[in-house]
């Protein structure tokens, strides 16, 4: 039920925006978000993104995981 | 240096685990999503774990934890009521006395599986029969139901069984029967509530807590970062999910939550009644409420007991108090074709992810 699954923005029409999940295009509303744009990548849940994938904080991610397993003992 | 593998990563992150855990008493850490569970069982990562570590499962599948009282309310509406009736498919097998929504639908019942409420609402605009869509979910679902009703569709209404998940958690905790070291918290739920609505059960309960996402590594990572908080006493609360959690959650989203619910004592199957964690819908849009809509239909509804579900033991599943292997019905009486409760119905269900990845 808490299933959601990311896609990319592709085109927007206020409050409804096609969203594509690698290739699976599909009509999702959203108004629940601020400040979309095309090319965003956003976490879609029973046919609402729900919120904006942050690419910086995949990185962020990235780095811990290289302190976990590289310098912490 | 070059990123790190996901095997690298499983691999290293296990041997580190493995070490923490050397002489140590026995950890149990619950995670609170059916999501989890599945990434969990599909890539046997319990299996990683020594066997002084525990990684229980919660009541994390909002299909699971709908009291059968609702589900027959349903299906005394269904029966009572010219309507269309529309729910998610998850939902739609789940039994009351070996009888679910598929089975009122084969006996000639308008019930409609949609994969978003607007598509019910669209089947509203287009109908002049009332719609009743059935509100599922925790706080990642709710916000689409309070927009559907917010848009004010005429012959549109909801029967809310929506629940709160962060009152569960912390009444899972006060009962302290599961004895939970540690909390994987869930990740879409999370992207709504955000950090900070787990920020009260860090400081009153001391209990660790990581969000996390729902890749393999995800899971382990957490895993390890809640064995060194364990050990080291810390109440951590930490977002490993922050691709897509914010401290603050979506505000716009809680936002519509909060306009268009309030908070009542319901149950849960498996808890009992949870203070606080009811997703009923406020009186000044009694308009699009079931519940109030078709009060007279349900003047006459009994509460019944399913003697089928004497022996079904989803309730401690969803408590982590056992296992499902531990249940006497487990793929004997009860399989994935023919289900007795939830937690073997919806693919979010620790019994029927168990049945499907084996290994048990």
């Amino acid at each position: 039920m808490c299933l959601a699954v990311p896609g990319k923005v592709e085109s927007i029409d206020f409050p409804f925006a096609i969203v594509d999940f690698n290739g699976t295009k599909k009509k999702v509303r959203i108004d629940l978000l601020d400040d979309l744009k095309v090319g965003d990548y956003v976490l879609v849940h029973v046919g609402f993104a729900i919120q904006k994938m942050d690419e910086e904080d995949v990185k962020e991610l990235e780095e811990i995981w290289k302190q976990v397993l590289e310098t912490e003992q | 240096m070059a990123e790190l593998s996901v095997k690298e990563k499983i691999k290293g992150i296990a041997e580190k685990i493995r070490k923490e855990m050397e002489g140590e008493r026995e950890i149990r850490i619950m995670h609170l999503c059916g999501t989890h569970e599945d990434t969990i069982t599909r890539f046997n990562l319990r299996s990683l774990l020594p066997p002084n570590l525990k990684l229980l499962s919660g009541p994390g599948c909002p299909v699971c934890i709908i009291p059968d009282s609702d589900l027959q309310m349903v299906f005394h509406l269904i029966q009572n009521a010219n309507i269309i009736f529309t729910t998610f498919g998850d939902m739609a097998r789940v039994p009351f006395e070996g009888k679910s929504l598929f089975y009122y639908k084969s006996k000639g019942h308008d019930i409609r599986i949609v994969y978003s409420i607007f598509d019910a609402v669209e089947i509203a605009k287009n109908s002049d029969k009332p719609v009743v869509h059935f509100g599922i979910g925790f706080e990642t679902t709710m916000p689409s139901t309070a927009l559907a009703i917010l848009d004010g569709v005429e012959n549109f209404t909801v029967f809310s069984s929506h629940r709160y998940f962060i009152p569960a958690m912390e009444y899972l905790l006060s009962l302290g029967e599961a004895k939970i070291d540690g909390f994987i918290n869930p990740g879409h739920v999370s992207t709504i509530v955000g950090v900070k609505a787990y920020e009260h059960i860090k400081n009153r309960y001391w209990v660790p807590q990581v969000i996390a996402g729902f890749e393999p590594e995800d899971v382990m990572l957490a895993v390890y970062q809640l064995v060194k908080a364990i050990k080291n006493g810390d109440s951590a609360l930490i977002n490993e999910y922050s691709r897509a959690v914010k401290y603050e959650g979506n505000l716009k989203a809680q936002q519509v939550m909060d306009e268009v619910f309030e908070k009542e004592d319901w149950e849960w199957r498996g808890l009992g009644v949870v203070p606080n964690s009811g997703g009923a819908i406020k009186d000044k849009y009694q308009d699009y409420d079931a519940m109030k809509v078709f009060e007279d239909v349900f003047k006459d509804f009994e509460l019944k007991e399913d003697t089928r579900k004497k022996a079904c033991r989803c309730g401690e599943v969803l408590r982590g108090l056992i296992t499902p292997s531990d249940c006497p019905l487990f793929m004997k009486a009860c399989t994935p074709k023919d289900p007795i409760g939830p937690c073997m119905v919806s693919f979010e269900g620790t019994c029927n992810i168990w049945a499907k990845y084996g290994g048990y």
